[in-house]
């Protein structure tokens, strides 16, 4: 009978107390934003519930939908060449051996700790060094560079557990060298390979610094779209936006935990 | 018979300056049950995965029925390995793990059917059809490795230390259970292991390995009763081995009867083997501990064959159905020599020997050998 082992009688408990402080300092903004962008008026004095921001968000904001066009491209582009990238860099460093290699492993971490700044502004004077010019290709290739290594250590920790006897087994039993990789392989390192799909995905939606540095004229992404609009006055716009963008990250989320759940539950 | 003659000939593999294998030839016949017996790094399995198309040789040849095999890729191989981590798929069920070769060939759904519920009875898992790996044991493991080693009938079947990962009690088990099916398909079977007793129990004959070489190839009882090395004598159960020198030789019966000066022991042996030894050869004498008796009063029989000597128990041991005994010598080499006496029916045994207790220790002739101490 001692199924409230941990819970106080008081009902004030060390734990409850930092729930409520989480929640109160990483979900009351989120509601205070939610909360203005039904806002009919324009600053901090609630009027009455309107959806006039919502309205001039979907129908009035077409740069602002230009960025978002543009940061989805390069989210999904940048997170493909990473993933594919980062898995087969994670395939050879673990299972060949060859000069340098310890060297590429430590250097291929490097993006993930250098601060944002220092790779933004390298980029940028690399960039301009071999005189290409700044737009929608180098904020891709930005991307593709910080994404990289949180790809290659979700599939290398993957592959840690992963027996390469079976790939001997696999071909021992008939299978050819495509077969091994298609049946065997791919098939075991898939929910890594999926979830760091994923985290290269809202990395690249969510980058402001790096992004910063290597854009052109036209190629802004939504991060720098919304700053620029700040920049001349909080605009509830920016309020109905957070909400749309927190609805369909909530979304997305959700779906690709359910589906991430049935891969790691087949495997 | 199924299955097919495996000739391994000269045979050398080096890692860098290391020497997996030198030189090793080994002629394993149709549908024999073989083993690789040796210490880790011995290259037994060095040689199972040149047999399987994992690694490749420097210099030599393998030959299934006289058929160079070595330019042939794995899978094209007619040798399908059980390997000692199980290497099983572990996004696939057991059925379709045992599936998975047939499914490569596109065989027809119902004779996939057929032949897995055929393997899945033999290595008895009907009740697991449906399970991942990671739900079954070791034991349910290894078996799901074997059929699926099976399933696409080759003609020789790997066995990488199939058993090594298991606990003693399910090992034996599995042990019977694998020569029962050796029995079934009839192909050949080449064991590779660590664990002398697990190649004795089953093997047609037995190859021991050390250190990239063969030392002797034969069938349990010769490997155990004749060892040809030190090394084969003390890695195959446990023995007690001292150095010594040929006094005299003469013909004995068939055999020859042999006269050894044993400084360890600090005295002289008499010893009886099928071959004549020269006057002066250095070689290792051997005998078993189970060969040896023990006994609190000197033992009555005055032929000469019989080697006596007196010592005291430095350390008795009991583990059940027998006792082993470290008998310290009496004289100046102080030697340990291990005795282990069979516990047999009550009173039968005699009185009970303990610590410290004088006691004489004695074997015949014929329960010695000489081994050469070379080549270990």
């Amino acid at each position: 009978m001692n199924y409230h082992k941990y819970s106080s009688k008081s009902g004030f408990s060390f734990s409850y107390v930092m729930l409520a402080l989480v929640i109160v300092f990483l979900f009351i903004p989120l509601f205070v934003v939610v909360f203005f962008s039904f806002n009919s008026a324009r600053g901090m004095q609630w009027d009455h519930a309107s959806l006039i921001w919502y309205k001039r968000l979907i129908f009035e904001s077409p740069s602002l939908w230009s960025a978002f066009r543009n940061s989805l491209i390069i989210a999904l582009t940048s997170s493909v060449t990473a993933t594919v990238l980062g898995s087969l860099a994670a395939i050879g460093i673990k299972w060949y051996r060859f000069h340098g290699r310890s060297y590429i492993t430590t250097v291929s971490y490097l993006p993930m700790v250098l601060p944002e700044v220092i790779i933004g502004i390298s980029m940028l004077i690399f960039f301009s060094a071999v005189k290409v010019r700044l737009g929608m290709f180098t904020i891709f290739a930005a991307h593709t560079t910080f994404n990289l290594p949180f790809v290659f250590m979700m599939v290398s920790a993957r592959l840690d557990e992963f027996d390469y006897s079976t790939v001997e087994a696999a071909r021992d039993l008939g299978a050819n060298e495509r077969q091994t990789l298609t049946k065997v392989i791919i098939p075991t390192i898939i929910p890594a390979v999926l979830s760091g799909f994923l985290m290269c995905i809202t990395m690249s939606l969510e980058d402001f610094v790096i992004t910063f540095f290597v854009s052109g004229p036209g190629s802004g992404t939504l991060p720098l779209y919304v700053y620029s609009m700040i920049r001349y006055g909080v605009s509830p716009v920016i309020n109905a936006l957070s909400f749309v963008m927190i609805l369909g990250t909530m979304v997305i989320a959700f779906i690709f935990r359910k589906f991430l759940k049935t891969v790691a539950a087949s495997s | 018979m199924k299955g097919v003659e495996v000739n391994v000939q000269r045979v050398s593999r080096s890692y860098g300056d290391f020497k997996a294998l030198d030189d090793v030839s080994v002629t394993i016949k149709k549908g024999e049950f073989f083993s690789l017996l040796g210490p880790s790094g011995c290259g037994k399995t060095t040689l199972l995965r040149i047999i399987a198309g994992f690694d490749f040789p420097d210099s030599g040849s393998v030959e299934f029925d006289s058929k160079n095999i070595l330019p042939l890729p794995p899978d094209k191989r007619q040798s399908n390995t059980v390997f000692q981590t199980y290497a099983l798929f572990p996004h696939l069920t057991v059925y379709e793990n045992i599936a998975f070769p047939l499914r490569l060939r596109h065989v027809d759904k119902e004779t996939i059917d057929k032949k897995v519920l055929e393997y899945v009875r033999l290595v008895q898992l009907e009740d697991h059809i449906y399970k991942k790996p990671s739900m079954l044991s070791g034991g349910q493991k290894q078996r799901v490795a074997i059929a699926r080693a099976l399933i696409n009938e080759p003609s020789v079947l790997l066995l990488d230390e199939p058993l090594s990962a298991l606990d003693a009690k399910l090992r034996q088990n599995l042990l019977i259970e694998l020569d029962q099916i050796h029995d079934k398909v009839g192909i050949t079977f080449i064991y590779v292991t660590h664990d002398q007793s697990e190649a004795l129990s089953v093997s047609d004959r037995i190859a021991v390995m050390n250190k990239g070489k063969v030392l002797q190839i034969g069938t349990p009882y010769e490997i155990y009763e004749a060892p040809s090395t030190r090394f084969v004598a003390q890695f195959i159960g446990e023995t007690n081995s001292f150095p010594c020198t040929i006094l005299s030789c003469e013909p004995y019966e068939e055999e020859y009867l042999m006269r050894v000066q044993v400084p360890a022991l600090n005295g002289e042996v008499s010893v009886t083997d099928y071959k004549a030894q020269p006057v002066g050869t250095q070689m290792d004498f051997t005998v078993r501990p189970e060969k040896v008796r023990i006994s609190s009063n000197p033992p009555r029989s005055t032929v000469k064959e019989l080697n006596t000597f007196k010592g005291i128990v430095e350390e008795p041991v009991y583990s059940g159905f027998q006792s082993k005994f470290y008998v310290k010598l009496d004289n100046e080499s102080s030697t340990l020599v291990k005795v282990f006496k069979q516990h047999t029916a009550f009173l039968e045994d005699g009185p009970d020997i303990e610590w410290k207790d004088t006691v004489y220790v004695s074997w015949t002739a014929s329960d010695g050998y000489l081994v050469k101490d070379t080549a270990r």
